[in-house]
């Protein structure tokens, strides 16, 4: 598995004829990245760039002028900070449950034999093919009626977006967490049973810290999926804009006659940096558990 | 040490017989009712936010449910399939179903030919090139759908934006064309859904014993036919389930389409049915039309997932 030993073993097996070839290659691969990277690099650039050098027709790739401006105006007109807070406390509260509900859940499919556990297995799998966006209308009328009910989780709360991306999150983490579960040996368990633990003590003590890589990645995807959330934000915050996340305020700075392109890209940035660095930091975790994940 | 053990036994408590536990130790048939423990938080969310409003999605296809019986001012009434009559009858469903599968197509297609591509890139290339290129995927993939839209909007803006300064294209509106503007959205959801067909695949290429590929080569297999017989086989698993979720993905998205055409282009010439159903329900107030698209997404997606359940189960794989 480990780099080192892949590229000694592939050196050595065809040094000659590999070695030009793979510069052009590498080459490339660097050429791809930052093709890869332009659209994020403009992205900062033009959050930077004064807004004379954002709205001019010949744009350039740099700025020799860099400015808050556009960072400033985001955050004192719009009240991004409380935007930014909202989208913060909503994926934070569908990764911690999920991750928690899956984990119990994953566990449940994998460790236990009982009836109908292929037929719940079959079920979370076409779950996860569920149009998402088909159920905005019937989780309207439901968020609006469970609204009169409980206040806290009705229209126009941060409720109402946290449970659908909790319910659209979990079927995809049970199946992932799955591979991970199982590939805890069984005579691990039994050993804690032998030596007197029980089976909550076992779960929580000695699986979830095993399993743990696993929740990370999967966490990853409940998070992404959440943050990205446009259409129930949209949806489901209809007056209540102290309620809205990330994404609605985004759309304050497209305007019909001229768009705040500066305003949009510093915006965009302040929403994307967080979930890079979450990523590059959980990167080498997330490869290897998306290896797991596939492997089984 | 006794005292601890006894309350987890207590929290997980519901088990007297401690005795008969202890004398068998792995046993799982004393503990029947615990995996539907673990699983009743699980059923409950997917039951409420997700069996629920599937039913409820069906039954409102059925009614007629405009502004008038959603505000209570007139009752609901059954209507059978006057809604799909009315949904099929519509010149624009099919123009839109045809758009969407295309497109979603087109988005598979070129996904998996670039993930696939560059994740056999990786494998070839040392470790400096190989983590720009993945920390470049990486950042592609982290970045919000809306704020990848956005962007990308703005990198083919006809007025401020450099790619049509570098290509010389002048003011040229890649959003005014129909056919251009489903290609400026396919380019920003290959950009951010490559990089988990190439982790994926390069994670599942890696996985590969170096062993089996050295013993291929041994024995004389060119380059090609260990590629063709050695590796393609083994990766096919990893292939199917990046295929199938890319078709779910690429099937529904909304948030490029809405954000880059402007709520689905001029006169709708970029709609695909996600954003198609929520113009209809939300818009023009046509809840019943937009549950009967819903309904019809819902079941051609269902037929992916049958399609892969045959593919897994042909696989020979334990559920």
């Amino acid at each position: 598995m480990s780099t080192v030993r892949e590229g000694t073993v592939r050196t050595v097996r065809t040094p000659r004829i590999r070695r030009p070839g793979r510069l052009a290659a590498e080459a490339g691969a660097l050429l791809i990245a930052a093709a890869v990277a332009f659209p994020l690099y403009w992205m900062v650039l033009s959050a930077f760039k004064p807004a004379g050098e954002v709205q001019s027709t010949e744009p350039l790739p740099w700025t020799l002028h860099p400015s808050l401006d556009a960072f400033r105006r985001v955050f004192q007109q719009q009240d991004f900070g409380r935007y930014f807070l909202n989208s913060l406390f909503v994926a934070g509260v569908v990764v911690i449950a999920s991750a928690l509900i899956a984990f119990l859940a994953a566990t449940a499919v994998t460790r236990f034999r009982f009836r109908f556990r292929t037929t719940l297995l079959i079920m979370f799998l076409v779950a996860q093919m569920v149009p998402v966006e088909a159920l905005t209308i019937p989780l309207f009328f439901l968020m609006r009626d469970v609204g009169d009910a409980v206040p806290g989780i009705g229209l126009n709360t941060l409720g109402s977006l946290i449970l659908p991306h909790l319910a659209f999150s979990l079927p995809f983490a049970i199946w992932m967490l799955r591979g991970f579960v199982k590939a805890v040996p069984e005579a691990l368990e039994e050993a804690a049973c032998l030596d007197g633990a029980s089976r909550s003590r076992f779960l929580w003590q000695i699986l979830f810290p095993l399993v743990f890589p696993g929740l990370v990645a999967t966490s990853v995807f409940s998070f992404i999926s959440t943050w990205n959330d446009f259409l129930f934000a949209k949806s489901f915050i209809i007056s209540a804009t102290e309620n809205s996340t990330l994404p609605m305020a985004l759309l304050v700075f497209f305007k019909p006659d001229e768009n705040d392109w500066g305003g949009i890209m510093a915006a965009s940035t302040v929403m994307t940096v967080p979930v890079l660095v979450f990523f590059v930091l959980v990167q080498r975790r997330l490869v290897s558990g998306l290896g797991g994940a596939v492997k089984d | 040490m006794t005292l601890t053990v006894k309350e987890a036994r207590a929290g997980g408590g519901r088990t007297p017989l401690t005795g008969a536990r202890r004398v068998r130790p792995p046993s799982r048939r004393g503990s029947r009712w615990t995996p539907w423990l673990y699983l009743a938080p699980a059923l409950v969310v997917l039951g409420g936010l997700l069996v629920y409003p599937i039913y409820q999605l069906g039954l409102i296809s059925f009614l007629e449910y405009t502004q008038a019986q959603v505000s209570g001012g007139e009752p609901t009434s059954f209507q059978g399939l006057a809604n799909y009559a009315e949904l099929f009858g519509d010149g624009q469903f099919w123009q839109v179903l045809l758009a969407t599968v295309v497109f979603a197509a087109a988005c598979v297609v070129c996904t998996l030919a670039v993930g696939c591509s560059f994740a056999v890139l990786l494998t070839r290339i040392r470790a400096v090139p190989r983590l720009a290129l993945m920390l470049a995927a990486l950042g592609a993939w982290a970045t919000p759908a809306i704020t990848g839209s956005t962007v990308w909007v703005f990198l083919f803006d006809p007025d401020f934006g450099p790619v049509n300064r570098v290509l010389g294209l002048g003011d040229f509106s890649w959003t005014y064309g129909r056919y251009s503007a489903f290609a400026l959205v396919l380019l920003e959801v290959v950009w951010c859904s490559f990089p988990f067909v190439m982790v994926t695949v390069y994670a599942g290429i890696r996985a590969i014993p170096e062993e089996v590929l050295e013993a291929a080569a041994l024995d004389g297999a060119s380059q090609w036919r260990i590629w063709r017989s050695v590796m393609a086989p083994m990766l096919r698993p990893i292939l199917v389930v990046v295929t199938i979720q890319s078709v779910i993905w690429d099937f529904k998205v909304f948030t490029q389409i809405y954000v880059m055409t402007n709520g689905g282009g001029i006169a709708g010439q970029n709609l695909v049915l996600n954003v198609y159903a929520y113009q209809k329900a939300f818009a023009s107030s046509q809840y019943s039309l937009g549950s009967a698209i819903g309904i019809v997404m819902l079941l051609i997606l269902l037929a992916v997932t049958l399609v892969y359940l045959r593919l897994l189960r042909r696989q020979g794989e334990e559920l």
